[in-house]
């Protein structure tokens, strides 16, 4: 109905220069369209409402497509190197983000075996370095997607519950839960130290974090039976804040490595933290901020171990977020770039 | 397109070169649109006759030269290339004077150029440009700044003057990207661009280049309350909802 509106209009807007009339109508079909479908519209129209070269001038179009028609003839790109730079993009989305991503790059790509090559290349390699938590069917709670609980391509353990999660990486949900083998779990000498930890982590991350999760994983040496030998664990901790109604998405993940050193009885630890955040109402500002840190302690039973660890954790994490806050400081920013103080 | 741009929305915006190379890969035939709708950061190049830089742009460009704003001559040079009118030339002569004064002012450094052109419409279009590089040379209390670039770019469409007023549009983008860098604290970058429009009826009585710089400098103004909000205060805001302050943290009740 607003299109015939539209259309009726078109012929009194060709009395100023055809480039004008054909903006003005793709900017009127935009607003008929996003009247009739959801706000959510809305956002396509703000790369319209900007288009300032509605007047750039006609000859210098013609000079710029002459050179572009030359670069035509000279690339033409092969499927692999197609679905290199749509594998480029999924992984480059920023958190919460990768279905917009993939949507708008089906689009593009105009191509759906690429596109599907591309995506199930792609998708486990962002789940996984984004840490993404998934409900597992049947009330088990949530797992974590991450590298040290693969088992198989598309199977995650859950060390809490002891069940392996399967996973559909591209629609990033899982599918079906069954219950671990013994050779997947750790040993129980390893299993009291990951479950005491694990504990201590869990309280700490439900404090600290309103949508965080954690899980704690033996990387190393998980079938050690007793004191002796060295082991590994790593404690995982992935937050995620999606608002896309807001145009803001973010995300904290902590990766911290705990290595037992039986020998001298010493726990070391290595953490690497790191914030992302995506802001795009009329624009794209994004927050990429990383850092690594060291501590150690000394090697106890399982349960004083984990209060040290988390504790050491605890520390460190709200170290950083203090020093975060002190990088929001803007006018201490703007007086690095040497900007006059007249406008403050 | 809209995907295309909404492919750009979303990818960092320091990797804005690779996405935009990347999507004109994809989609050649859209090339143009591409060009003429994502701003990269500005890049500059050194007029030979006198040693000064000028930036870069779509807009003094035609195939791979660049039109300096101080000697009006193609950098490398062409033989067909357009150039504004004398009259218009006059004026941006003048502009990039004056827009010097007003970036010495405010930005205390940096680099800018103007450039203009006759449109369609019995009007002109003007583009002002600023580049500003804080890196390395900025100081604070977090050390040294290892990256921190400032690119502003404000196109005013100048209409055709009607019974003594003209209609400006302005639309601005400003592209900033901030990277710190030091033992204690890991990496910080935050980088990205926003953009905002402004339309003004004014009196031609004042000349062009009064009404033009004075849309120029509210516009900036607001830019830099808007950075302020959105770079600092929303990305902030995000934070500390994914990890609260601890102050907050113990306040909470145990049940939440």
């Amino acid at each position: 109905m607003i299109s015939i509106f539209v259309f009726s209009l078109f012929p009194s807007l060709s009395c100023f220069t055809n480039q004008k009339a054909f903006t003005d109508h793709y900017l009127l079909l935009h607003i008929s369209l996003s009247l009739s479908f959801s706000s959510a519209f809305l956002l396509f129209l703000v790369p319209n409402k900007s288009k300032r070269f509605r007047f750039f001038p006609l000859k210098f179009a013609l000079q710029r497509a002459r050179k572009i028609g030359m670069a035509e003839e000279e690339t033409e790109l092969s499927e692999e190197q197609r679905k290199e730079i749509a594998k480029w993009f999924l992984l480059n989305a920023p958190a919460g983000e990768i279905q917009y991503v993939a949507k708008d790059l089906k689009s593009v790509l105009n191509d759906d075996d690429v596109y599907n090559e591309a995506v199930s290349e792609a998708f486990p390699v962002y789940n996984k370095s984004h840490m993404i938590c998934l409900e597992m069917p049947g009330r088990f709670g949530d797992v974590l997607v991450t590298s040290y609980g693969e088992l198989q391509d598309n199977e995650y353990l859950d060390p809490k519950t002891a069940q392996v999660a399967i996973v559909d990486h591209v629609k990033q949900v899982c599918t079906e839960v069954r219950p671990a083998t013994d050779e997947e779990l750790p040993s129980p000498y390893i299993e009291e130290y990951r479950c005491a930890l694990d504990i201590e982590m869990s309280k700490y991350v439900g404090e600290a974090y309103p949508k965080g999760f954690c899980s704690v994983y033996c990387t190393n040496g998980k079938d050690v039976e007793g004191p002796g030998s060295d082991f590994e664990l790593v404690v995982v901790i992935s937050a995620a804040r999606l608002s896309p109604q807001n145009f803001c998405n973010g995300s904290w993940r902590s990766i911290w490595n705990i290595e037992f050193k039986d020998d001298i009885q010493i726990l070391e630890l290595k953490g690497k933290l790191q914030v992302g955040a995506h802001y795009f109402e009329e624009g794209n500002v994004q927050l990429d901020a990383r850092h690594e840190c060291k501590d150690s302690t000394l090697f106890q039973s399982p349960d004083d171990s984990a209060v040290s660890i988390a504790t050491i954790i605890r520390h460190h994490e709200t170290e950083y977020l203090a020093s975060l806050e002190v990088a929001f400081n803007m006018s201490g920013l703007f007086q690095m770039l040497e900007f006059s103080r007249v406008l403050y | 397109m809209e995907a295309a741009m909404g492919l750009m929305r979303r990818m960092p915006p320091r990797h804005s070169e690779t996405a935009l190379s990347a999507l004109l890969s994809l989609l050649p035939q859209h090339s143009s649109d591409l060009l003429s709708q994502v701003d990269l950061p500005l890049q500059v190049l050194c007029d030979v006759d006198n040693g000064k830089e000028f930036i870069l742009c779509e807009y003094n460009r035609d195939a791979d030269s660049y039109r300096s704003p101080w000697s009006n001559k193609y950098h490398p040079p062409l033989e067909d290339g357009p150039y504004p009118s004398s009259e218009l030339r006059k004026l941006e002569i003048e502009a990039n004077d004056i827009f010097a004064i007003y970036r010495d002012q405010y930005y205390e450094g940096g680099i800018s150029s103007v450039y203009m052109w006759e449109d369609d419409n019995e009007g002109f279009v003007a583009c002002f440009l600023i580049k500003k590089d804080g890196s390395k040379t900025g100081h604070g209390r977090r050390g040294c700044l290892e990256e921190g670039a400032w690119d502003a770019i404000h196109v005013i469409e100048v209409g055709p003057e009607e019974e003594g007023t003209t209609r400006y549009c302005l639309t601005s983008t400003v592209m900033l990207s901030l990277t710190t860098d030091d033992e204690s604290s890991g990496t910080f970058s935050l980088s990205g661009s926003l953009r905002r429009q402004m339309n003004m009826n004014l009196s031609v009585a004042d000349g062009h280049l009064c009404n033009m710089g004075k849309m120029i400098e509210e516009m900036e103004g607001k830019l830099r309350n808007s950075l302020d909000q959105v770079y600092f205060g929303k990305t902030r805001e995000m934070v500390c909802t994914l990890r609260p302050p601890a102050e907050v943290a113990q306040m909470r009740l145990p049940d939440s």
